[in-house]
């Protein structure tokens, strides 16, 4: 009691530099913790995002659910769709933890989110029009998602830190249930080669947006400087990018697979990759919701929830006092 | 009379027929369903029920590919040729279940019926309960073995649909109006699931399954205590409105089904995907 009284009675600014204190010495604030605004705002705002594209992130593979090409597929896809589903929820509750101290419900998001107010991430505002788009996702794009997420796992928020643990293990999954329908893919007819191909010609632009703008100068804003400064994360989104690009350019290749970017390739002075950029204004159309499925994604969820509505009101016995 | 493995069928075809017959209706009825749970993803009312219901959904399909796999085993054909390549008039499962989610298609302006989807499901858990339970003592033993393993993941979904459907049901107003529709909808069609079709006196003989009538009786005891809880009447006779999906009868629903599901198989059927 001693302790929580004298805390109390700091002033802001003392508050302020104990928890910078705490968080550079790698402690962990928990949801009861005193913590700054922008703090609180930044992670409710991160995780909300990180949890509606989950959620949001389903629904490119949906298409390949019932359509995968094999009993197995069908087993391999459908668990790892429905893990996805599972991050989602985990993460709308830490976010909702977040949010209780404001008065705000997971209602809140899925409103934000139809409003256009809570974005999903950029990748799933991509068509996946072949089975090769199913595959390509699990191994490229849950592949950087992994680089990501890696990023974030000593995450100065425990319990983003701790949700983040669990998705990592089960991400590695994906990229090998991915890596596992792209192989088949690799190693088959001529057809699918060039399915496989024209998928990742698809893709690429996609995965290079996957990370972000290098800094806030190319889309106007950027939250990477915030979030380092509160140890949410540590690499810069170029960093992580270029960390994909060591990891996956050396198996795209080894797959006999062409690089959609003739001009990529590892400068040894400079110790980087060297690629072309992807067009950032595109980027910018696809966060404001103007990416190629941006709206018909955000209708199939809105049209769910709205058509639902009455399962949730008899739940929650509102139908029984009218 | 026991039969331990797929080689000792060769003595007895009729009994391998009479098998047959039963393993196509007990592997199409999964695998169509299953299909249609899977169209849900995304489109359930809550988030927790979309994980809890594509993990059912992920379940039956594994349900399916042991079926097919045990008619693989008897030399009937690959299990993946069997789920993907078999028009709708070889097909066994019964109607009710190929039917479509509700208006709308799973990628476009899908208006589903959560209503018709826990009382299906529902419905039909517990008649595969039922089945089960009796296969448990089949005279296939790879059938038998097989029940066993399903029969313990049965559990969670009969126990997960029984409690959205007395939710629902006892719920007032437009959900209570929405679920007894959705009761009389099924019921139309449900006499399909509870047959063995034209075979089945054989299977009966043969020891495969108990009979149709008593298997509709403990179907129908299960269920009473639950219509008395949510205080609906309960027939005692179930309709097959729009034909006996085990004679090879179907919808164009399980067409379209057919299709969907096929289509990057069909792409080329004799490759590795």
């Amino acid at each position: 009691m001693p302790v929580v009284t004298s805390f109390r009675r700091l002033s802001e600014e003392e508050k302020y530099e104990r928890f910078m204190q705490r968080i550079e010495a790698g402690e962990k604030i928990e949801a009861d913790d005193w913590m700054p605004e922008d703090y609180r705002m930044t992670l409710i705002k991160l995780i909300a995002m990180h949890a509606i594209s989950e959620i949001m992130g389903a629904l490119p593979e949906k298409e390949w659910v019932p359509k995968a090409p094999s009993l197995r597929r069908k087993l391999g896809i459908m668990a790892k769709v429905q893990d996805e589903m599972g991050h989602g929820q985990l993460l709308l509750r830490v976010a909702e933890d977040l949010m209780a101290p404001l008065g705000k419900t997971r209602e809140e998001i899925m409103q934000d989110l139809f409003k256009g107010d809570l974005k999903f991430h950029n990748v799933f505002h991509m068509p996946a029009p072949t089975w090769a788009d199913a595959g390509l996702i699990g191994w490229l794009v849950d592949g950087a998602a992994i680089i990501t997420q890696t990023n974030m796992l000593d995450a100065s928020y425990g319990p983003y830190a701790r949700a983040l643990k669990r998705i990592c293990a089960e991400e590695v999954f994906h990229a090998q249930h991915g890596e596992s329908i792209i192989l088949a893919l690799a190693e088959g007819t001529k057809e699918q080669k060039e399915m496989l191909q024209d998928a990742l010609n698809r893709w690429w632009e996609a995965l290079l947006m996957f990370f972000g703008p290098a800094s806030s100068e190319t889309t106007g804003a950027s939250k990477q400087d915030i979030t380092i400064k509160y140890r949410i994360r540590t690499k810069t989104n170029e960093q992580l990018r270029q960390d994909f690009f060591t990891k996956y350019v050396p198996r795209i290749l080894a797959l006999g697979l062409k690089l959609p970017d003739e001009t990529m390739h590892f400068d040894e002075k400079q110790g980087k990759w060297i690629y072309k950029q992807p067009d950032w204004n595109k980027f910018k159309e696809i966060i404001r919701n103007n990416g190629p499925k941006s709206k018909e994604r955000l209708r199939l969820r809105e049209l769910s929830y709205y058509h639902n509505a009455w399962v949730r009101e008899a739940l929650s016995g509102q139908s029984a006092a009218v | 009379m026991k039969i331990t493995k797929p080689e000792e069928l060769h003595q007895h075809p009729e009994y391998k027929e009479a098998l047959v017959e039963l393993l196509f209706q007990l592997a199409d009825d999964d695998f169509i369903l299953s299909y249609r749970g899977s169209e849900w993803l995304g489109l359930a009312p809550h988030i927790e029920e979309d994980i809890a219901f594509s993990s059912i959904n992920q379940d039956t399909m594994g349900h399916a590919a042991m079926y097919y796999q045990l008619l693989e085993d008897i030399g009937i054909g690959k299990a993946d040729d069997l789920a993907h390549q078999r028009p709708s008039s070889e097909r066994r499962n019964a109607v009710l279940l190929e039917e479509v989610n509700g208006p709308g298609h799973y990628l476009h302006e899908p208006r589903y019926d959560w209503a018709f989807a826990v009382v299906r499901h529902y419905f039909y858990t517990q008649a595969k309960k039922v089945r089960i339970d009796s296969l448990k003592h089949s005279s296939y033993e790879p059938l038998a073995q097989v029940a066993v393993k399903i029969n313990m993941e049965l559990y969670y979904h009969l126990m997960h649909w029984r409690t959205w459907f007395i939710q629902l049901t006892n719920a007032q107003g437009e959900a209570r109006e929405r679920m007894k529709n959705a009761v009389a909808k099924v019921f139309e069609d449900f006499g399909g699931v509870l047959t063995l079709g034209a075979k089945g006196d054989r299977m009966v003989e043969f020891g495969l399954i108990e009979s149709e009538e008593t298997l509709k009786q403990r179907w129908v005891q299960a269920m009473k205590p639950i219509f008395e809880e949510v205080n609906l009447d309960l027939p005692s006779e179930f309709g097959m409105k729009r034909g006996n999906g085990r004679n090879g009868e179907h919808t164009a629903d399980l067409d379209e089904a057919i299709m969907t599901l096929s289509e990057v198989y069909r792409l080329d059927p004799l490759t590795a995907w």
